[in-house]
Protein backbone atom coordinates (compact mmCIF):
# COMPACT_ATOMS: atom_id res chain seq x y z
CA UNK A 1 0.00 0.00 0.00
CA UNK A 2 2.69 2.66 1.46
CA UNK A 3 4.38 1.38 -2.01
CA UNK A 4 1.54 2.37 -4.29
CA UNK A 5 1.31 6.02 -2.21
CA UNK A 6 4.81 6.89 -3.00
CA UNK A 7 4.81 5.82 -7.01
CA UNK A 8 1.22 7.55 -6.99
CA UNK A 9 3.20 10.52 -5.50
CA UNK A 10 6.19 10.57 -7.85
CA UNK A 11 3.61 10.28 -11.01
CA UNK A 12 1.61 13.14 -10.36
CA UNK A 13 4.79 15.39 -9.59
CA UNK A 14 6.56 14.82 -12.36
CA UNK A 15 3.43 15.00 -14.81
CA UNK A 16 2.80 18.65 -12.82
CA UNK A 17 6.72 19.45 -13.62
CA UNK A 18 5.87 17.85 -17.39
CA UNK A 19 2.62 20.75 -17.44
CA UNK A 20 4.78 23.27 -16.06
CA UNK A 21 6.81 23.12 -19.64
CA UNK A 22 3.92 24.24 -21.42
CA UNK A 23 2.72 27.30 -19.69
CA UNK A 24 0.99 28.91 -22.10
CA UNK A 25 -2.03 26.04 -22.67
CA UNK A 26 -3.29 26.68 -18.85
CA UNK A 27 -4.15 30.07 -20.35
CA UNK A 28 -5.62 28.78 -23.38
CA UNK A 29 -7.46 25.87 -21.18
CA UNK A 30 -8.68 28.78 -18.91
CA UNK A 31 -10.10 30.81 -21.86
CA UNK A 32 -11.94 27.67 -22.87
CA UNK A 33 -13.03 26.67 -19.27
CA UNK A 34 -14.90 30.59 -19.33
CA UNK A 35 -16.10 30.70 -22.40
CA UNK A 36 -17.67 27.40 -22.66
CA UNK A 37 -18.93 27.78 -18.67
CA UNK A 38 -20.62 31.37 -20.30
CA UNK A 39 -21.74 29.53 -22.96
CA UNK A 40 -23.59 26.63 -21.07
CA UNK A 41 -25.04 29.72 -18.49
CA UNK A 42 -26.82 31.50 -21.41
CA UNK A 43 -27.85 28.35 -22.97
CA UNK A 44 -29.61 27.38 -19.42
CA UNK A 45 -31.06 30.85 -19.08
CA UNK A 46 -32.62 30.78 -22.15
CA UNK A 47 -34.94 28.19 -20.79
CA UNK A 48 -36.34 30.52 -17.87
CA UNK A 49 -38.07 33.25 -18.59
CA UNK A 50 -40.27 35.28 -15.57
CA UNK A 51 -41.86 32.36 -13.11
CA UNK A 52 -40.45 29.63 -15.69
CA UNK A 53 -38.87 26.34 -14.21
CA UNK A 54 -36.80 23.65 -15.87
CA UNK A 55 -38.65 20.25 -15.12
CA UNK A 56 -39.77 21.94 -11.78
CA UNK A 57 -36.16 22.97 -10.61
CA UNK A 58 -35.64 26.66 -10.43
CA UNK A 59 -32.59 28.48 -11.31
CA UNK A 60 -30.70 28.45 -8.31
CA UNK A 61 -31.30 24.45 -8.47
CA UNK A 62 -30.41 24.31 -12.15
CA UNK A 63 -27.25 26.43 -11.33
CA UNK A 64 -26.29 23.46 -8.91
CA UNK A 65 -27.15 21.09 -11.23
CA UNK A 66 -25.01 22.91 -13.42
CA UNK A 67 -22.24 23.24 -11.05
CA UNK A 68 -21.65 19.56 -10.41
CA UNK A 69 -21.34 18.72 -14.11
CA UNK A 70 -18.85 21.44 -14.51
CA UNK A 71 -16.51 19.39 -11.84
CA UNK A 72 -17.03 16.19 -13.32
CA UNK A 73 -16.08 17.88 -16.65
CA UNK A 74 -13.20 19.14 -14.91
CA UNK A 75 -12.50 15.48 -13.06
CA UNK A 76 -12.67 14.41 -16.65
CA UNK A 77 -10.13 16.59 -18.17
CA UNK A 78 -7.86 16.67 -15.45
CA UNK A 79 -7.76 12.95 -14.50
CA UNK A 80 -9.70 10.42 -17.16
CA UNK A 81 -8.84 11.85 -20.82
CA UNK A 82 -5.16 11.89 -20.04
CA UNK A 83 -4.98 8.63 -18.70
CA UNK A 84 -7.60 6.77 -20.46
CA UNK A 85 -7.30 8.44 -23.84
CA UNK A 86 -3.49 6.83 -23.40
CA UNK A 87 -5.24 2.92 -23.50
CA UNK A 88 -6.27 2.86 -26.84
CA UNK A 89 -2.67 4.05 -28.04
CA UNK A 90 -0.58 1.96 -25.90
CA UNK A 91 -2.77 -1.08 -27.28
CA UNK A 92 -2.22 0.12 -30.72
CA UNK A 93 1.82 0.83 -30.41
CA UNK A 94 2.28 -2.31 -28.53
CA UNK A 95 3.45 -0.81 -25.54
CA UNK A 96 0.89 -1.96 -23.26
CA UNK A 97 3.32 -4.66 -22.91
CA UNK A 98 5.76 -2.33 -21.00
CA UNK A 99 2.66 -1.38 -18.58
CA UNK A 100 1.68 -5.31 -18.29
CA UNK A 101 5.58 -6.12 -17.44
CA UNK A 102 5.94 -3.77 -14.40
CA UNK A 103 6.04 -5.34 -11.13
CA UNK A 104 2.67 -2.81 -10.46
CA UNK A 105 -0.83 -3.27 -11.02
CA UNK A 106 -1.30 -2.56 -14.74
CA UNK A 107 -5.14 -0.71 -14.31
CA UNK A 108 -3.45 1.18 -11.24
CA UNK A 109 -0.67 2.43 -13.37
CA UNK A 110 -3.03 3.58 -16.71
CA UNK A 111 -5.64 5.11 -14.33
CA UNK A 112 -3.53 7.11 -12.64
CA UNK A 113 -0.34 7.36 -14.40
CA UNK A 114 -0.86 10.86 -15.17
CA UNK A 115 -2.70 14.41 -14.20
CA UNK A 116 -3.79 17.14 -16.52
CA UNK A 117 -3.13 20.33 -13.83
CA UNK A 118 -4.96 22.26 -16.75
CA UNK A 119 -8.14 21.29 -15.86
CA UNK A 120 -7.99 21.50 -12.24
CA UNK A 121 -9.69 25.33 -12.75
CA UNK A 122 -12.70 23.67 -14.38
CA UNK A 123 -13.14 21.80 -10.81
CA UNK A 124 -12.60 25.30 -8.87
CA UNK A 125 -15.42 27.22 -11.09
CA UNK A 126 -17.64 24.17 -10.84
CA UNK A 127 -17.30 24.09 -6.95
CA UNK A 128 -17.88 28.10 -6.80
CA UNK A 129 -21.24 27.89 -9.56
CA UNK A 130 -22.55 24.89 -6.71
CA UNK A 131 -21.55 27.13 -3.58
CA UNK A 132 -23.58 29.80 -5.17
CA UNK A 133 -26.39 28.13 -6.68
CA UNK A 134 -27.18 26.31 -3.14
CA UNK A 135 -26.63 29.36 -1.54
CA UNK A 136 -29.64 31.49 -3.64
CA UNK A 137 -31.50 28.17 -3.59
CA UNK A 138 -31.44 28.78 0.36
CA UNK A 139 -29.56 25.61 1.11
CA UNK A 140 -28.74 25.50 4.66
CA UNK A 141 -25.23 23.89 4.55
CA UNK A 142 -24.53 22.07 7.38
CA UNK A 143 -21.23 19.67 8.31
CA UNK A 144 -22.77 16.63 8.01
CA UNK A 145 -24.66 18.13 4.62
CA UNK A 146 -21.10 18.72 3.34
CA UNK A 147 -19.64 15.57 4.00
CA UNK A 148 -22.71 13.70 2.18
CA UNK A 149 -22.38 16.22 -0.98
CA UNK A 150 -18.12 14.89 -0.62
CA UNK A 151 -19.01 11.20 -0.65
CA UNK A 152 -22.01 11.66 -3.43
CA UNK A 153 -18.90 13.17 -5.82
CA UNK A 154 -16.32 10.61 -4.71
CA UNK A 155 -19.39 8.25 -5.53
CA UNK A 156 -19.72 10.27 -8.81
CA UNK A 157 -16.43 10.19 -9.78
CA UNK A 158 -15.79 6.17 -8.98
CA UNK A 159 -18.66 5.77 -11.74
CA UNK A 160 -17.64 8.05 -13.94
CA UNK A 161 -13.97 6.73 -13.61
CA UNK A 162 -15.27 2.75 -14.14
CA UNK A 163 -18.18 3.75 -17.09
CA UNK A 164 -15.09 5.37 -19.25
CA UNK A 165 -12.43 2.65 -18.28
CA UNK A 166 -14.62 -0.38 -19.38
CA UNK A 167 -14.88 1.87 -22.64
CA UNK A 168 -11.62 2.32 -22.90
CA UNK A 169 -10.76 -1.52 -22.29
CA UNK A 170 -12.77 -2.72 -24.92
CA UNK A 171 -9.40 -1.42 -27.10
CA UNK A 172 -8.26 -4.74 -26.21
CA UNK A 173 -10.27 -6.24 -28.89
CA UNK A 174 -11.16 -2.96 -31.23
CA UNK A 175 -8.43 -1.11 -30.80
CA UNK A 176 -9.80 2.04 -31.92
CA UNK A 177 -12.49 2.90 -29.39
CA UNK A 178 -11.16 6.72 -28.51
CA UNK A 179 -14.46 7.59 -30.70
CA UNK A 180 -16.63 5.52 -28.15
CA UNK A 181 -15.38 7.47 -25.57
CA UNK A 182 -16.48 10.27 -27.50
CA UNK A 183 -20.51 8.94 -27.70
CA UNK A 184 -20.00 8.51 -23.80
CA UNK A 185 -19.34 12.36 -23.49
CA UNK A 186 -21.89 13.04 -26.02
CA UNK A 187 -24.06 11.60 -23.84
CA UNK A 188 -22.78 12.27 -20.15
CA UNK A 189 -23.62 15.72 -21.21
CA UNK A 190 -26.92 15.65 -20.82
CA UNK A 191 -26.44 15.59 -16.81
CA UNK A 192 -26.42 19.23 -17.32
CA UNK A 193 -29.31 19.30 -16.70
CA UNK A 194 -31.80 17.94 -14.16
CA UNK A 195 -33.38 14.99 -14.72
CA UNK A 196 -36.80 15.32 -14.16
CA UNK A 197 -36.51 18.09 -17.60
CA UNK A 198 -36.13 14.86 -19.85
CA UNK A 199 -39.10 12.86 -20.92
CA UNK A 200 -39.60 9.83 -18.80
CA UNK A 201 -38.41 7.22 -20.95
CA UNK A 202 -35.11 9.02 -20.82
CA UNK A 203 -34.84 9.27 -17.08
CA UNK A 204 -35.06 5.80 -16.54
CA UNK A 205 -31.94 5.45 -19.22
CA UNK A 206 -29.90 8.28 -17.32
CA UNK A 207 -30.67 6.89 -13.71
CA UNK A 208 -30.38 3.08 -14.32
CA UNK A 209 -28.33 2.44 -17.60
CA UNK A 210 -26.30 5.01 -17.94
CA UNK A 211 -26.69 6.53 -14.36
CA UNK A 212 -26.07 10.17 -15.56
CA UNK A 213 -28.41 11.11 -12.57
CA UNK A 214 -26.01 9.82 -9.91
CA UNK A 215 -23.59 12.64 -11.00
CA UNK A 216 -25.53 15.52 -11.07
CA UNK A 217 -29.03 15.72 -10.01
CA UNK A 218 -29.16 12.72 -7.35
CA UNK A 219 -26.27 15.11 -5.31
CA UNK A 220 -28.20 18.03 -6.18
CA UNK A 221 -31.64 16.66 -4.68
CA UNK A 222 -29.80 15.86 -1.48
CA UNK A 223 -28.41 19.10 -1.04
CA UNK A 224 -31.51 20.00 -1.42
CA UNK A 225 -33.78 18.35 1.01
CA UNK A 226 -31.53 16.66 3.26
CA UNK A 227 -33.70 13.59 3.47
CA UNK A 228 -31.13 11.72 1.06
CA UNK A 229 -29.52 8.60 2.91
CA UNK A 230 -30.87 5.89 0.78
CA UNK A 231 -30.14 7.97 -2.37
CA UNK A 232 -26.50 8.27 -0.88
CA UNK A 233 -26.03 4.79 0.11
CA UNK A 234 -28.20 4.06 -3.70
CA UNK A 235 -25.14 6.17 -5.15
CA UNK A 236 -22.34 4.43 -2.90
CA UNK A 237 -23.68 0.87 -4.40
CA UNK A 238 -23.55 1.87 -7.69
CA UNK A 239 -20.27 2.95 -7.16
CA UNK A 240 -19.13 -0.42 -5.82
CA UNK A 241 -20.86 -2.47 -8.35
CA UNK A 242 -19.34 -0.11 -11.30
CA UNK A 243 -15.75 -0.35 -9.94
CA UNK A 244 -16.15 -4.42 -9.62
CA UNK A 245 -17.69 -4.57 -12.81
CA UNK A 246 -14.38 -1.98 -14.48
CA UNK A 247 -12.06 -4.09 -12.52
CA UNK A 248 -13.41 -7.59 -13.37
CA UNK A 249 -13.53 -6.74 -16.77
CA UNK A 250 -10.05 -5.12 -17.16
CA UNK A 251 -8.79 -8.68 -15.63
CA UNK A 252 -10.93 -10.43 -18.46
CA UNK A 253 -9.70 -8.09 -20.77
CA UNK A 254 -6.33 -8.98 -20.79
CA UNK A 255 -6.54 -12.92 -20.95
CA UNK A 256 -7.47 -11.75 -24.38
CA UNK A 257 -4.47 -9.82 -24.90
CA UNK A 258 -1.94 -10.77 -27.82
CA UNK A 259 0.09 -7.44 -28.01
CA UNK A 260 0.68 -5.80 -31.24
CA UNK A 261 1.03 -7.34 -34.55
CA UNK A 262 0.26 -10.97 -33.26
CA UNK B 1 -7.44 21.23 -69.00
CA UNK B 2 -7.39 22.25 -65.51
CA UNK B 3 -9.40 24.39 -63.37
CA UNK B 4 -8.08 25.25 -60.23
CA UNK B 5 -5.63 22.22 -60.80
CA UNK B 6 -8.22 19.93 -61.46
CA UNK B 7 -9.71 18.11 -63.99
CA UNK B 8 -12.39 15.12 -64.08
CA UNK B 9 -9.88 12.24 -63.69
CA UNK B 10 -8.31 13.66 -61.28
CA UNK B 11 -11.62 14.38 -59.27
CA UNK B 12 -12.56 11.04 -60.01
CA UNK B 13 -9.37 9.50 -58.35
CA UNK B 14 -9.17 11.74 -55.21
CA UNK B 15 -12.49 10.69 -54.40
CA UNK B 16 -11.99 7.43 -55.48
CA UNK B 17 -9.16 6.92 -53.12
CA UNK B 18 -10.83 8.73 -50.14
CA UNK B 19 -13.61 7.13 -50.21
CA UNK B 20 -12.02 3.84 -50.26
CA UNK B 21 -9.49 5.13 -47.49
CA UNK B 22 -13.15 6.18 -45.30
CA UNK B 23 -14.45 3.43 -45.82
CA UNK B 24 -11.79 1.62 -44.40
CA UNK B 25 -12.96 3.45 -40.87
CA UNK B 26 -16.61 2.82 -41.29
CA UNK B 27 -16.69 1.79 -37.84
CA UNK B 28 -15.13 4.99 -36.26
CA UNK B 29 -16.80 6.96 -38.89
CA UNK B 30 -20.23 5.14 -37.58
CA UNK B 31 -19.05 6.46 -33.90
CA UNK B 32 -18.40 9.53 -34.76
CA UNK B 33 -21.99 9.79 -36.12
CA UNK B 34 -23.43 8.69 -33.42
CA UNK B 35 -21.25 10.84 -31.20
CA UNK B 36 -23.42 13.91 -32.19
CA UNK B 37 -26.21 12.75 -30.65
CA UNK B 38 -26.19 16.08 -28.79
CA UNK B 39 -29.41 17.92 -30.71
CA UNK B 40 -31.45 15.39 -29.72
CA UNK B 41 -31.12 15.71 -26.21
CA UNK B 42 -31.47 18.91 -26.50
CA UNK B 43 -34.61 18.09 -28.58
CA UNK B 44 -35.95 16.18 -25.36
CA UNK B 45 -35.25 19.05 -22.70
CA UNK B 46 -36.80 21.90 -25.07
CA UNK B 47 -39.87 19.76 -26.19
CA UNK B 48 -40.87 19.39 -22.56
CA UNK B 49 -39.90 22.88 -20.90
CA UNK B 50 -41.34 25.84 -20.48
CA UNK B 51 -39.98 28.04 -22.67
CA UNK B 52 -40.75 25.86 -25.15
CA UNK B 53 -43.85 28.53 -26.75
CA UNK B 54 -41.21 31.49 -27.11
CA UNK B 55 -39.81 29.05 -29.98
CA UNK B 56 -42.48 29.80 -32.56
CA UNK B 57 -41.69 25.69 -33.47
CA UNK B 58 -44.70 24.20 -32.63
CA UNK B 59 -46.10 20.84 -32.83
CA UNK B 60 -43.80 18.79 -34.70
CA UNK B 61 -41.70 21.39 -36.18
CA UNK B 62 -39.24 21.21 -33.05
CA UNK B 63 -38.85 17.66 -33.62
CA UNK B 64 -38.06 18.32 -37.47
CA UNK B 65 -35.41 21.09 -36.93
CA UNK B 66 -33.45 18.99 -33.99
CA UNK B 67 -33.34 16.12 -36.78
CA UNK B 68 -32.50 18.93 -39.45
CA UNK B 69 -29.88 20.12 -37.18
CA UNK B 70 -28.56 16.98 -36.67
CA UNK B 71 -28.04 16.15 -40.46
CA UNK B 72 -26.60 19.36 -41.19
CA UNK B 73 -23.83 19.16 -39.01
CA UNK B 74 -23.32 15.69 -39.56
CA UNK B 75 -22.51 16.56 -43.32
CA UNK B 76 -20.76 19.76 -42.39
CA UNK B 77 -18.23 18.32 -39.80
CA UNK B 78 -14.78 19.98 -40.70
CA UNK B 79 -11.20 18.38 -39.39
CA UNK B 80 -8.98 19.94 -41.87
CA UNK B 81 -7.01 21.70 -39.15
CA UNK B 82 -6.13 18.24 -36.85
CA UNK B 83 -5.24 16.61 -40.41
CA UNK B 84 -3.14 18.60 -41.81
CA UNK B 85 -1.28 19.49 -38.38
CA UNK B 86 -0.53 15.67 -38.81
CA UNK B 87 1.06 16.09 -42.15
CA UNK B 88 3.14 19.02 -41.19
CA UNK B 89 3.82 17.89 -38.07
CA UNK B 90 5.17 14.44 -39.50
CA UNK B 91 6.52 15.79 -43.01
CA UNK B 92 4.07 14.41 -45.41
CA UNK B 93 2.91 17.92 -46.45
CA UNK B 94 6.64 18.06 -48.82
CA UNK B 95 5.74 15.50 -50.89
CA UNK B 96 1.66 17.24 -51.85
CA UNK B 97 3.71 20.58 -51.87
CA UNK B 98 5.46 18.96 -54.83
CA UNK B 99 2.32 18.26 -56.43
CA UNK B 100 0.79 20.14 -59.25
CA UNK B 101 -2.68 20.44 -56.75
CA UNK B 102 -3.30 22.46 -54.21
CA UNK B 103 -2.96 20.08 -51.19
CA UNK B 104 -6.59 21.65 -49.90
CA UNK B 105 -8.06 19.86 -52.54
CA UNK B 106 -6.65 16.45 -51.16
CA UNK B 107 -8.37 17.30 -47.75
CA UNK B 108 -11.40 18.44 -49.37
CA UNK B 109 -11.79 15.03 -51.03
CA UNK B 110 -11.10 13.60 -47.90
CA UNK B 111 -13.76 15.07 -46.20
CA UNK B 112 -16.07 14.29 -49.22
CA UNK B 113 -15.27 10.61 -49.14
CA UNK B 114 -16.31 10.35 -45.37
CA UNK B 115 -19.51 12.30 -45.77
CA UNK B 116 -20.42 9.58 -48.32
CA UNK B 117 -19.24 6.83 -45.87
CA UNK B 118 -21.19 8.36 -42.68
CA UNK B 119 -24.49 8.98 -45.14
CA UNK B 120 -25.68 5.67 -44.73
CA UNK B 121 -25.44 6.04 -40.85
CA UNK B 122 -26.77 9.35 -40.85
CA UNK B 123 -30.00 7.89 -42.79
CA UNK B 124 -29.92 4.90 -40.16
CA UNK B 125 -30.41 7.30 -36.80
CA UNK B 126 -32.73 9.29 -39.43
CA UNK B 127 -34.90 6.18 -39.63
CA UNK B 128 -35.10 5.29 -36.11
CA UNK B 129 -35.87 8.94 -35.35
CA UNK B 130 -39.05 8.43 -37.34
CA UNK B 131 -39.31 4.99 -36.15
CA UNK B 132 -39.49 6.40 -32.15
CA UNK B 133 -41.96 9.35 -33.14
CA UNK B 134 -43.67 8.58 -36.66
CA UNK B 135 -46.02 11.51 -36.82
CA UNK B 136 -42.95 13.95 -36.93
CA UNK B 137 -42.18 12.26 -40.92
CA UNK B 138 -41.53 14.72 -43.49
CA UNK B 139 -40.07 14.31 -47.02
CA UNK B 140 -38.98 17.74 -48.21
CA UNK B 141 -40.38 18.76 -51.79
CA UNK B 142 -37.36 18.36 -54.45
CA UNK B 143 -37.05 21.77 -54.51
CA UNK B 144 -36.59 22.05 -51.13
CA UNK B 145 -34.33 19.49 -50.56
CA UNK B 146 -32.57 20.91 -53.48
CA UNK B 147 -32.04 23.71 -51.54
CA UNK B 148 -30.91 22.18 -48.25
CA UNK B 149 -28.45 20.22 -50.05
CA UNK B 150 -27.14 23.53 -51.33
CA UNK B 151 -27.18 25.03 -48.11
CA UNK B 152 -25.21 22.33 -45.98
CA UNK B 153 -22.79 22.20 -48.92
CA UNK B 154 -22.41 26.08 -48.43
CA UNK B 155 -21.99 25.59 -44.52
CA UNK B 156 -19.57 23.00 -45.32
CA UNK B 157 -17.55 25.23 -47.71
CA UNK B 158 -17.46 28.31 -44.58
CA UNK B 159 -16.37 25.38 -42.09
CA UNK B 160 -13.81 24.34 -44.41
CA UNK B 161 -12.36 27.42 -44.84
CA UNK B 162 -12.60 29.16 -41.90
CA UNK B 163 -11.14 26.06 -40.26
CA UNK B 164 -8.36 26.47 -42.98
CA UNK B 165 -7.29 29.82 -42.42
CA UNK B 166 -6.89 28.12 -38.74
CA UNK B 167 -4.74 25.70 -40.21
CA UNK B 168 -2.82 27.98 -42.25
CA UNK B 169 -1.54 29.27 -39.05
CA UNK B 170 0.23 26.25 -38.11
CA UNK B 171 3.08 27.97 -40.82
CA UNK B 172 3.48 30.23 -37.86
CA UNK B 173 2.47 29.06 -34.80
CA UNK B 174 2.27 25.43 -33.06
CA UNK B 175 -0.68 26.59 -31.06
CA UNK B 176 -3.10 26.74 -34.21
CA UNK B 177 -5.26 23.67 -33.11
CA UNK B 178 -6.17 25.58 -29.73
CA UNK B 179 -7.22 28.44 -31.51
CA UNK B 180 -9.79 25.82 -33.74
CA UNK B 181 -11.13 24.63 -29.92
CA UNK B 182 -11.54 27.99 -28.86
CA UNK B 183 -13.90 29.09 -31.75
CA UNK B 184 -15.59 25.71 -31.77
CA UNK B 185 -16.92 27.05 -27.97
CA UNK B 186 -19.43 29.99 -29.68
CA UNK B 187 -19.97 27.70 -32.78
CA UNK B 188 -21.44 25.30 -30.39
CA UNK B 189 -23.87 27.95 -28.62
CA UNK B 190 -24.06 29.94 -31.41
CA UNK B 191 -24.94 27.95 -34.43
CA UNK B 192 -28.28 26.47 -33.82
CA UNK B 193 -27.18 23.09 -32.79
CA UNK B 194 -28.31 23.39 -28.94
CA UNK B 195 -31.52 26.00 -29.71
CA UNK B 196 -32.46 27.42 -32.49
CA UNK B 197 -31.90 30.98 -33.05
CA UNK B 198 -35.23 31.86 -32.12
CA UNK B 199 -34.70 31.54 -28.29
CA UNK B 200 -31.82 34.19 -28.66
CA UNK B 201 -32.65 37.13 -26.24
CA UNK B 202 -33.23 39.76 -29.23
CA UNK B 203 -29.84 41.36 -28.99
CA UNK B 204 -27.67 38.27 -28.74
CA UNK B 205 -29.75 37.12 -32.23
CA UNK B 206 -28.77 40.57 -33.86
CA UNK B 207 -25.39 40.18 -32.61
CA UNK B 208 -24.90 36.52 -33.83
CA UNK B 209 -25.87 37.37 -36.98
CA UNK B 210 -23.07 39.06 -37.56
CA UNK B 211 -21.13 35.96 -37.15
CA UNK B 212 -20.68 32.60 -39.86
CA UNK B 213 -21.99 30.88 -37.13
CA UNK B 214 -25.65 30.63 -37.20
CA UNK B 215 -25.21 29.90 -41.34
CA UNK B 216 -23.71 26.83 -40.38
CA UNK B 217 -26.44 25.19 -38.78
CA UNK B 218 -29.82 27.38 -38.30
CA UNK B 219 -30.06 28.20 -41.78
CA UNK B 220 -29.57 24.92 -43.31
CA UNK B 221 -31.44 23.55 -40.56
CA UNK B 222 -34.56 26.00 -41.16
CA UNK B 223 -34.64 25.24 -45.10
CA UNK B 224 -33.80 21.31 -44.76
CA UNK B 225 -37.16 21.19 -42.19
CA UNK B 226 -39.49 23.02 -44.60
CA UNK B 227 -39.70 25.62 -42.44
CA UNK B 228 -40.54 29.41 -44.02
CA UNK B 229 -36.48 31.57 -44.28
CA UNK B 230 -35.37 34.45 -46.20
CA UNK B 231 -33.55 32.28 -48.19
CA UNK B 232 -32.11 35.88 -50.21
CA UNK B 233 -30.62 36.72 -47.01
CA UNK B 234 -29.40 33.03 -45.80
CA UNK B 235 -27.61 32.50 -49.03
CA UNK B 236 -26.49 36.15 -49.39
CA UNK B 237 -24.73 35.74 -46.12
CA UNK B 238 -22.68 32.34 -47.00
CA UNK B 239 -22.05 33.40 -49.89
CA UNK B 240 -20.24 36.52 -48.78
CA UNK B 241 -18.61 34.65 -45.46
CA UNK B 242 -17.14 32.41 -48.45
CA UNK B 243 -16.36 35.53 -50.25
CA UNK B 244 -14.35 37.26 -47.29
CA UNK B 245 -12.82 34.05 -46.42
CA UNK B 246 -11.67 32.17 -49.47
CA UNK B 247 -8.87 34.66 -50.83
CA UNK B 248 -8.08 34.97 -47.05
CA UNK B 249 -7.01 31.52 -47.01
CA UNK B 250 -5.48 31.74 -50.45
CA UNK B 251 -2.94 34.29 -49.76
CA UNK B 252 -1.73 33.10 -45.99
CA UNK B 253 -1.49 29.68 -47.35
CA UNK B 254 0.81 31.12 -50.02
CA UNK B 255 3.08 33.16 -47.45
CA UNK B 256 2.92 30.36 -45.43
CA UNK B 257 4.43 28.08 -47.71
CA UNK B 258 6.95 30.92 -48.24
CA UNK B 259 7.79 30.31 -44.60
CA UNK B 260 7.57 26.64 -44.65
CA UNK B 261 11.24 24.98 -44.31
CA UNK B 262 9.73 21.32 -43.46
CA UNK B 263 10.95 19.37 -40.87
CA UNK B 264 13.60 19.87 -38.49
CA UNK B 265 14.85 23.28 -40.59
Amino acid sequence: MGRYWRTLRRFWSTALAVQLEYQANVLIELLAVAMSLSGSLFLLSLFYGPDQTLGGWSWAQALMVQGLYTVFDGMASTWLRPNLGAIVTHVREGTLDFVLLKPIDSQFWLSLRTLSPAGLPEIGLGLGLLAWGSLQAGVVLTIPSLCIVLVMLLAGGLILYSLWFLIAATSIWFVKTWNATEVLRALLASGRYPLNAYPPALRVLFTFVLPVAFLTTIPAKVLLDSAGTPMLLAGLGLAVVFFAAARSFWLFALRFYTSASS
Amino acid sequence: MRIFGLNRRIIRVLLGSQYAHMLEYRAEIALWALSGVLPFIMLSIWSGSEARSGLGLDGVALDRYFLSAYLVRQFSVVWVVYAFEEDALLGRLSPYLLQPLHPLWRYVAAHLGEQLTRLPFAALIAAVFFAVQPATFWLPSPGGFLLAWLATWLAFAIAFLFQSLIATLCFWSEKASALERLQFIPFVFLSGLLAPLSAFPPVVRAWAQWTPFPYLIDFPARVLAGQSVDLMAGFGAQLAWIAVLLPLVLVLWRAGVRRYSAMGA
